[in-house]
């Protein structure tokens, strides 16, 4: 079978069919190839077999991008189920970033990084914030201008949000407007030639149906800063979240928040959208039920708003059911629009013109966070230490010539308005501060300063603990705070080597004198309180001695409006109030509201008959500022008694502004039809 | 005719699961023609088959007579496609003809084995002689150093494992292959250590970057790294049964060339360790077909043309499987019969016809001595 040609090393013919040498390297090349399989065989089984899981691993990553999915947030309620916050899906226009420069992203990261760095240095060293990135190409900065122009906002809010976005999320789409008009959006759509990577996504923001206001209150989301994340009070909100950062948006957050879900976006290896998938279903926000009347709110807010807008500049109110705190409607004015609040503000200037000072701080919460000198409606207060004290009863008769004379000071009624021999009753239904300044002279030198530890068990000099961020303590002024103010200020001359001017924080450095006292027992001098602080005293007189925790919190709902979980009343405070001493002071603040008391003009068309009424006017002096006016009144309807504290800064008399707002806020609770027009009383 | 069946059943097995794995992997990767590669590959297989149907049935014998015409066609054919061919990747490796872009250096591989075989067979007398070893070499290395020069490293090793595998065939010297091997160390040292240094450059900057990058697999910043570290990722994540329609690495294109030089990485993701360990098997089959039918041969010839087919499907195996579990360079070899691409494909059917030529020949020359084997 072989050629002639053959060589010797091949097989002979009809021998064995191969040569022995060949045999062999023939051999050598099986033994390679088994060798070689067998490589190939074990690196499979190990990476297969053995570590096949782990690839696994690595080949998810590679595909799957976890991004966030905004949980829609609980709705805020009135006690009625009333929406006075709640949810709305608005359109966000959004940037895929894949469709930007690589620098883009790479300059956001390193921004991202010197901003973490920046913000853990301490506060007092770390100079100003490293700045946002500018564009990465001239292009980009083209395309920038051009999308701001549609939006109407600026071409360097684009690129900041872009370089922020991307910072914390490179591989989201990045938010650049949100809440945009369809109008806009189409025109966007339907141009994705000269806007690429536009597309636009939802997102749930915040709506402030029917109007009730509340503002402040109600408070405001925002994003969470990097200082609070991973605090005890956001735990599990990652940055870039949505988080209650006022008001009760923010005392509840952690009801009304919810929990983000995941998207999990599979990408292939250049980045493009393969699908999508919900991994985890967002769980929504609970709904917040709470105490607040909505209808006896937009009463007050324009009863208020009313006032502010004649003499008044500023004002709040508190209403509060006395027997347990509940606060049925709560105000403060010169008030905002919180939904134009949730909207970005391009600049700082127009942020301080819409919300700063010259605005007349409207975010202030002036009904919690306001200390203001409370005038006459202290009177109670101090008619309640004398009484306890034993100083007067309710019917010793003082001589109210008009004027006081405590050694080299004379003490006055308001334009020295003598109101001959007056009782206690007569004395809180005329306001005569006559009365009240002998008493505030008499009590002076009384071991304990029984005008102070009455105010002080009323709930005043501390906060009350309502559920809501931003309470003021209020000042109670007695010995021991007159020297700790002195002690303060020497100590603060000493440190700047100034002097303490006039208006300084402290005090000219003089010690406690009973003209202080006399000061205090009518509510003026360095007496401080806020509307909620002095609706709870008030309540302590309506209720008979019970100082109540005010809240706003009633329950939590689910979306579906079940009961969760019920926010019980916090435990009020018992305090002894003698029984006569109470009626005698609840007596004087009926006659107030009647015959020739202070605010009875006001309420001349009020049926006391069904709804007897308790009131006092209050007219604080804080020259150079003209009066501040104040009104206190409560109910003790047995159904639904109610304590209403109103005052309007600037806002002269009582009787003249805030004894309207509380009035106007009565009759809507009683369904009664007052007129509530504003008192001739010249009193404090 | 007889053919050896099991030789069949390797290739059809091979280019079922090829079509199918290239049917899933490249499904998206032009839009609107998911099965542009499928069908191609499927008339490449097709084609094949009858070609290797044509090279069965003739007696290769026959072609010793027209060596010099093939070494000739090699040799025109890589510098043809070296000076006109088009440019893909940073090479020469194909001229482009309508509807398909031929690939010369493949059809080499075929054409040195024959032409290769039949030098050798006319210098077997004088086999002991280090100039018949040199002049073997010669003819063997010419090829792969003009190939190289396209570049193509990868078929320019496949030439010299071709080569070095007919010398061992025909009976060289141990000593001219240690020889040889001392030869060559030295070259490597002065091509990537020495000429370097001294401002010569013998390979590609990326070449290099290829042959070295293996060796630090978690270094997936370069373009190497990368492809070698999702080849691995996505064998091993077909664990022990595969992923089967989740295989995202091949299908969202973390994985390049998923259809060509990776398509075992396909299969590995795919049908994980059980589809992986079938293919190499069918590869065994055919290797150890290969073998059986070089020791059946009815000549040296026949001997030498299967010991060089067998040599060139198990150092492709090798070097392509290898670089895709992550232990061998990046060098752009196919998987011979399961790679996309026509020339490759072509090349290897005929190779597979004429180990069944060899296979058919050598038997009806033992049936016609009046033997009857009972050995397959």
């Amino acid at each position: 079978m072989m050629e002639a040609g053959d060589s010797s090393l091949l097989r002979p013919s009809g021998g064995p069919p191969v040569a022995p040498q060949m045999a062999r390297r023939v051999a050598i090349l099986g033994a390679i190839a088994l060798a070689l399989f067998a490589v190939i065989f074990l690196r499979l089984w190990f990476l297969q077999v053995l570590t096949g899981d782990q690839s696994r691993r690595e080949a998810l990553d590679n595909r799957v991008r976890s991004l966030p999915l905004a949980a829609p947030r609980g709705s805020i309620l009135d006690r009625n189920g009333t929406p006075i916050v709640e949810n709305r899906v608005a359109t966000v226009l959004t940037l895929d970033p894949k469709q930007l420069p690589a620098k883009t992203r790479a300059d956001a990261n390193a921004w991202g990084q010197e901003m973490t760095a920046w913000l853990k240095e301490p506060r007092r060293t770390r100079g100003t914030a490293p700045p946002v990135p500018p564009p990465a190409t001239p292009q980009v900065a083209q395309r920038y201008r051009r999308l701001a122009g549609v939006l109407g906002i600026s071409a360097a809010a684009v690129n900041e949000r872009v370089v922020r976005q991307l910072a914390q999320l490179p591989y989201a789409n990045v938010a650049v407007k949100v809440d945009v008009p369809s109008s806009v959006r189409n025109y966007l759509l339907e141009r994705q030639g000269e806007f690429p990577g536009v597309s636009v996504d939802q997102a749930y923001i915040r709506r402030y149906p029917g109007g009730v206001g509340a503002a402040q209150v109600v408070g405001a989301v925002g994003e969470i800063s990097p200082d609070q994340v991973g605090s005890d009070e956001f735990r599990g909100v990652l940055s870039g979240g949505t988080v209650g950062q006022e008001g009760m948006e923010r005392s509840y957050d952690r009801y009304l928040r919810g929990t983000d879900g995941t998207r999990s976006v599979t990408v292939d290896a250049n980045g493009r959208l393969k699908g999508q998938r919900v991994s985890r279903e967002p769980r929504p926000g609970n709904s917040l039920r709470t105490t607040i009347d909505a209808g006896l709110q937009k009463q007050g807010e324009a009863a208020l708003a009313s006032a502010i807008s004649g003499a008044g500049t500023a004002g709040a109110f508190v209403a509060l059911d006395p027997r347990d705190g509940k606060i049925l409607a709560i105000g403060s004015a010169p008030t905002f629009d919180p939904a134009e609040r949730a909207r970005p503000i391009a600049t700082q200037a127009e942020y301080e013109r819409r919300f700063g000072e010259a605005a007349g701080a409207p975010l202030f919460n002036r009904a919690i966070g306001g200390s203001y000198p409370t005038g006459s409606i202290f009177k109670p207060i101090t008619a309640l230490a004398a009484l306890e004290a034993g100083l007067i009863t309710p019917d010793t008769p003082i001589n109210d010539p008009g004027f006081l004379k405590v050694g080299e000071q004379t003490f006055t009624n308001a334009g020295r308005q003598a109101n001959g021999t007056v009782s206690l009753r007569r004395a809180l239904q005329v306001s005569s501060d006559v009365f009240f300044y002998s008493l505030g002279r008499d009590a002076n030198p009384l071991e304990g300063q029984v005008i102070q530890t009455w105010a002080r068990r009323l709930g005043l000099d501390r906060p009350t603990g309502i559920d809501l961020p931003g309470e003021a303590p209020g000042t109670i002024p007695d010995r021991a705070w007159r020297a700790t103010q002195n002690r303060r200020e020497i100590a603060w001359e000493k440190r700047t080597g100034k002097r303490c001017p006039p208006d300084c924080l402290y005090s000219d450095k003089r010690p406690w004198s009973v003209g202080d006292n006399i000061q205090l027992s009518v509510g003026q001098g360095d007496v401080q309180a806020s509307p909620l602080q002095m609706a709870v005293a008030y309540s302590a007189l309506a209720n008979g001695g019970a100082v109540v925790k005010p809240h706003l919190g009633a329950a939590v709902e689910s979306v579906t409006g079940r009961q969760i979980e019920a926010i019980k009343a916090p435990p009020s405070r018992k305090v002894k109030i003698d029984p006569t001493a109470r009626q005698a002071i609840l007596d004087g603040l009926h006659l107030s509201t009647v015959e020739d008391g202070t605010s009875a003009d006001v309420f001349r068309d009020w049926d006391q008959d069904r709804f007897k009424l308790y009131g006092k006017t209050g007219t604080a002096e804080r020259p150079p500022r003209p009066d501040q006016s104040w009104y206190a009144a409560f109910v003790n309807d047995p159904a639904r008694p109610i304590v209403i504290v109103a005052t309007v800064e600037d806002g002269g008399f009582g009787a003249e502004s805030a004894a309207p707002v509380a009035c106007s806020m009565l009759s809507r609770w009683y369904r009664q039809s007052a007129s509530c027009s504003p008192g001739g009383s010249r009193t404090r | 005719m007889p053919f050896d069946p099991l030789i069949v059943v390797a290739v059809v097995g091979l280019a079922v699961i090829s079509l199918v794995a290239i049917a899933g992997a490249t499904s998206d990767d032009i839009p609107g023609a998911p099965d542009y590669f499928f069908t191609r590959q499927l008339v490449y297989f097709l084609v094949g088959a009858l070609v290797a149907l044509v090279f069965w049935r003739i007696d290769y014998s026959r072609l010793r007579e027209i060596k010099v015409l093939c070494y000739g066609l090699l040799i025109a054919s890589i510098l043809l496609v070296t000076a006109f061919g088009s440019v893909a990747r940073g090479s020469r490796r194909a001229i482009d003809l309508p509807f398909f872009s031929f690939q010369a250096s493949e059809l080499g591989k075929v054409l040195l084995i024959v032409s290769l075989s039949a030098f050798a067979v006319e210098m077997t007398r004088r086999s002991a002689d280090r100039r018949v070893t040199a002049r073997l070499l010669l003819l063997g290395l010419a090829p792969a150093a003009l190939v190289m020069l396209q570049p193509d490293l990868g078929s320019a090793l496949v030439y010299v494992a071709i080569t070095l595998t007919i010398l061992l065939i025909v009976g060289v010297p141990w000593q001219h292959f240690a020889a040889f091997g001392a030869l060559t160390a030295v070259a490597v040292a002065l091509s990537l250590l020495v000429l370097p240094a001294v401002g010569v450059n013998v390979l590609h900057d990326y070449q290099k970057e290829r042959l070295t990058s293996f060796l630090h697999p978690s270094d997936v910043t370069g373009t190497e790294g990368y492809q070698q570290n999702q080849s691995r990722i996505a064998i091993g994540s077909g664990e022990k049964t595969g992923r089967g329609e989740q295989a995202t690495q091949t299908r969202y294109d973390f994985l390049p060339e998923h259809h060509t030089d990776f398509i075992f990485a396909v299969v590995g993701e795919r049908w994980g360790f059980a589809g992986a360990a079938l293919v190499l098997s069918l590869y065994a089959l055919l290797i150890w077909r290969g073998l059986r039918i070089l020791t059946l041969a009815k000549n040296l010839y026949g001997a030498l043309v299967a010991g060089g087919i067998v040599a060139m499907f198990l150092f492709q195996v090798f070097v392509n499987t290898g670089m895709t579990v992550g232990i061998m360079p990046i060098t752009g070899i196919p998987l011979p019969l399961m790679s996309y691409g026509g020339s490759s494909l072509i090349a290897s059917m005929i190779a597979v016809g004429l180990l069944q030529s060899i296979y058919a020949q050598g038997r009806k020359a033992a049936s016609g001595k009046g033997r009857v084997l009972t050995i397959q």
